[in-house]
């Protein structure tokens, strides 16, 4: 994929700034002579997080990092073990389009630290992420990469492209490198309806960025690896979107039978997967009686069949 | 060796130079319906544009020169983005934006040689009509709270008289379309303008109906559509004016049928008392001018 790294920052492990202006104060920069009121004037480039790493560096995720701050020793692995992290995400691109789903539960270690947390999100009209990894700094990476995306489109006047964004967003998981190295790990996981080619797209991370495409699905998170092996054999291509959320249902599931950290559905409590499509007619992110008729539908399925459906043995034909 | 300038003198020559800059561009309307709130400019250029989004509920509108009001237009968007990802989505409002305008526009007035010839105006859509609000801003960063309406740029006054005529509360979408071209149409100096073409249009609403951002663009078909639904509103008008005309001619009666719409709307225009002339620069009450 291209480079994200536009040359325009002086040290390219550190994208967001450099260490001035720790104060949390704004920087008035600006025209000379035009008041404070002109920190906002004559600007270049369209970019949200270029312009905060001049104005005011300390509003950028990642910039809070503790590359000073946690001890390396036992003190710090436990700050970070107690720190929710948030667990399986599933994506499966569809008939013009890609589904995007992810379990409810974030861990603490061995705890349990959220129920009902959200994991999917509307990037912008025709795209959406999905994060697995410490919560408050996925949290963080996302707002600011929404920001980011819509900024871009109200400067310019049009949207960035679905690669631009993909670029975009590994840029901005690498300016998290320093917290990264410490254990605060964020990894999204991107999709996009592509308008030229008619068709989903996906797009998953490392921790220093990436974009890496993944073709027709894609699972990040604690209970990827059961994940991906449950889609491997419930995926075809082209399937009809409703086909495709089902396929990620039972994905979500599969990984929850077999992590302890992925949370299955529900029943008790009324908590189902969030699940979100994004096609030609945009970003969509299905009711709660949708996905918990879905989730039904897997969950009856699996009183007679606990292992879920079967593929079938040999290849047809 | 410099001459000596009052402050006066030169407050006026600089007032008189961008009145003059924006008196050449041709105006532009901001009004409410029922549905949200509408802004119409002419405009040839598909890509330069004079009506933008700026958030969720706030639009931004601007006459004068180009690259000056696409200045202001970026700033306020680099205001409301950095306010709202820093606190949260509904903390940007259409004031903050507008006291941030004026104090930028005061500031250029007053400090630099050249002030910038541009008249800008901030609308917001509320929860519901009476929540709505449309700020104008002028060159020298004077701001007034708009009651409904609003004309600005070039020919303002008689824009804005037409557009009083036609405005009341609560009028559709195709109503208020027909009202912002009958004002845009009105005669200046006596000299009747040539009919507006979808083409020179740039249409724009702020639809209540919507969620999350609200701005939307009319174009091409959808223009063109209501251009018609005018047209033919105008034209039944027309008709039963006529009729009305040739009943009373008939009978000689002293009763007309007028189906011109009653001016039913608040009767202040933009210029009249009762509008919050205020400097802008002092009005920061609650709302810091700045963002932190």
């Amino acid at each position: 994929m291209g480079s994200y790294f536009d040359g325009s920052q002086s040290d390219p492990f550190r994208p967001f700034g450099g260490e001035d202006g720790g104060s949390g104060r704004m920087r008035g920069a600006g025209v000379p002579g035009s008041g404070p009121a002109a920190g906002f004037m004559d600007r270049q480039g369209s970019s949200f997080a270029d312009f905060l790493a001049s104005y005011s560096p300390d509003l950028l995720p990642g910039r809070m990092a503790p590359s000073s701050g946690v001890p390396a020793g036992d003190a710090g692995g436990q700050v970070l073990r107690d720190l929710p992290h948030a667990t399986t995400i599933v994506a499966a691109t569809c008939e013009h389009g890609v589904v995007l789903a992810g379990d409810r539960r974030a861990t603490s270690g061995s705890m349990i630290a959220k129920r009902d947390v959200d994991k999917v999100f509307r990037s912008d009209e025709y795209s959406a992420i999905g994060y697995s990894g410490t919560g408050s700094m996925g949290m963080d990476v996302i707002r600011a990469f929404q920001v980011e995306l819509e900024h871009y489109e109200k400067m310019e006047g049009r949207s960035l492209s679905l690669e631009g964004k993909a670029n975009r967003l590994a840029w901005m998981v690498r300016g998290n490198l320093a917290a990264a190295m410490q254990g605060f790990i964020v990894v999204p996981l991107f999709v996009g309806y592509d308008e030229d080619a008619d068709r989903g797209r996906i797009f998953s991370y490392d921790p220093l960025g990436g974009p890496y495409e993944e073709h027709r699905f894609y699972s990040i998170g604690s209970g990827s690896v059961f994940a991906r092996g449950s889609l491997k054999k419930l995926f075809s291509d082209d399937m009809p979107a409703r086909d495709a959320v089902l396929a990620c249902v039972q994905a979500l599931y599969d990984a929850a039978d077999d992590d302890s950290a992925t949370g299955g559905p529900d029943l008790t409590r009324r908590i189902f997967p969030v699940i979100a499509t994004v096609t030609a007619d945009g970003y969509r992110r299905l009711s709660e009686a949708e996905s918990e008729d879905y989730a039904e539908q897997v969950v009856q399925g699996r009183m007679s069949a606990p292992d879920g459906p079967q593929a079938p043995l040999r290849n047809a034909g | 060796m410099p001459f000596y300038v009052s402050p006066e003198q030169s407050m006026r020559d600089k007032a008189d130079y961008a009145r003059k800059g924006i008196a050449r561009g041709r105006s532009c309307v901001a009004l409410k319906y029922a549905g949200g709130i509408l802004m119409v400019a002419p405009n040839p250029s598909r890509a330069l544009h004079k009506i933008s989004e700026i958030y969720d509920r706030i639009a931004f509108a601007a006459v004068g020169r180009y690259n000056e009001y696409e200045n202001l237009r970026k700033a306020g968007v680099t205001y409301a983005d950095i306010t709202g990802y820093q606190y949260d989505r509904v903390d940007v409002t259409a004031r903050g934006i507008a006291n941030w305008y004026a104090q930028a526009l005061g500031t250029i007035f007053t400090e630099s040689n050249k002030p910038f010839e541009v008249e800008i105006v901030v609308a917001e859509i509320g929860r519901q009509s009476s929540d709505d609000q449309i700020y104008r801003i002028t060159f020298d960063g004077s701001v007034s709270d708009e009651p409904g309406f609003v004309a600005f740029g070039g020919q303002a006054d008689q824009v804005s008289t037409v557009l009083k005529e036609r405005y009341r509360d609560g009028l559709s979408l195709a109503e208020a379309f027909g009202a912002a071209l009958a004002a845009l149409a009105a005669p200046s100096n006596g000299e009747q303008r040539p009919d507006v073409v979808a083409a020179q249009l740039e249409v724009a609403v702020l639809d209540r109906a919507r969620d999350h951002r609200t701005f939307r663009r009319i174009r091409a078909a959808r223009l063109e559509e209501l251009i018609g639904e005018v047209r033919a509103a105008d034209q039944k008008a027309a008709e039963a004016a006529k009729a009305a005309e040739e009943a009373e001619a008939a009978e000689a009666a002293q009763t007309p049928a007028e189906p011109e719409p009653a001016d039913s709307g608040p009767s202040v225009g933009p210029d009249a008392a009762g509008t919050d002339r205020g400097s802008g620069l002092d009005d920061g009450g609650d709302t810091p001018s700045s963002p932190l």
